[in-house]
């Protein structure tokens, strides 16, 4: 498992590329991007702040949950942080397995896992002002 | 000590992001660590409040152990 926290853009299939996974016969990945709009402001940049040791043990969590439930053979989640103008990319999740179902599987369950669990906060900059991100809980926290 | 730490609107709201608290002989929860050091202001705070303990998910009624690290932050949103 490959996780990575970087103020930098990255590229998404080079990324993928790079990790050569044997005997996979499906790889999946998301890519989120910042929108240009949301509640009806228009958006000019996200300002991503989070808690970096827990950000890593949480990914690392989340990863290994997947990969163990989900039947991956590789994950790769990289997540950026700081000042990102819109339609830039946010995140990468990348995951590979023996057949598509799992890995379609897996590549969603983290997804919706960096939702409620990763402490990431987005602030959003629009001309009107700044405005935090209602975020989410963790829903075994009730 | 006890490590308290603040992010986003919590950390804006408290006017800190770090803390150094000492430890006291009875048993501490973190609601109480977070008392100790918001006063009034933790009436101002986002609900729900979310809770780490040593990087964990935790809740304000986790016990609060001396030399643990201690974070409150809003409801998260990743990805």
């Amino acid at each position: 498992m490959i996780i990575r926290l970087q103020s930098e853009d990255f590229d998404p299939e080079r990324e993928a590329q790079m990790l050569d996974v044997k005997g996979a016969g499906a790889r999946v990945s998301f890519v989120g991007t910042v929108r240009d709009s949301a509640r009806d402001r228009t958006i000019t940049a996200l300002e991503i702040e989070h808690y970096p040791q827990m950000t890593r043990a949480e990914l690392a969590r989340i990863g290994a949950a997947a990969q163990s439930r989900h039947n991956l053979q590789e994950v790769l989640i990289i997540h950026r942080h700081g000042r990102l103008a819109c339609h830039e990319r946010i995140v990468l999740v990348t995951v590979w397995s023996a057949h598509r179902a799992e890995a379609f599987a897996g590549c969603q369950a983290i997804v919706d896992a960096l939702k409620t669990r990763a402490p990431f906060w987005k602030k959003e900059i629009s001309p009107e002002g700044a405005l935090w991100v209602p975020g989410q809980t963790p829903q075994d926290l009730g | 000590m006890i490590t308290v730490r603040c992010f986003a609107a919590v950390r804006e709201i408290l006017g800190w992001d770090t803390r150094e608290l000492a430890p006291t002989d009875a048993p501490r929860r973190a609601s109480d660590v977070l008392s100790a050091l918001a006063g009034p202001r933790a009436a101002d705070l986002p609900k729900p409040l979310l809770v780490a303990i040593n990087c964990e998910h935790a809740s304000l009624a986790s016990l609060v152990r001396d030399g643990d690290e201690v974070a409150f932050f809003p409801p998260v949103s990743g990805g």
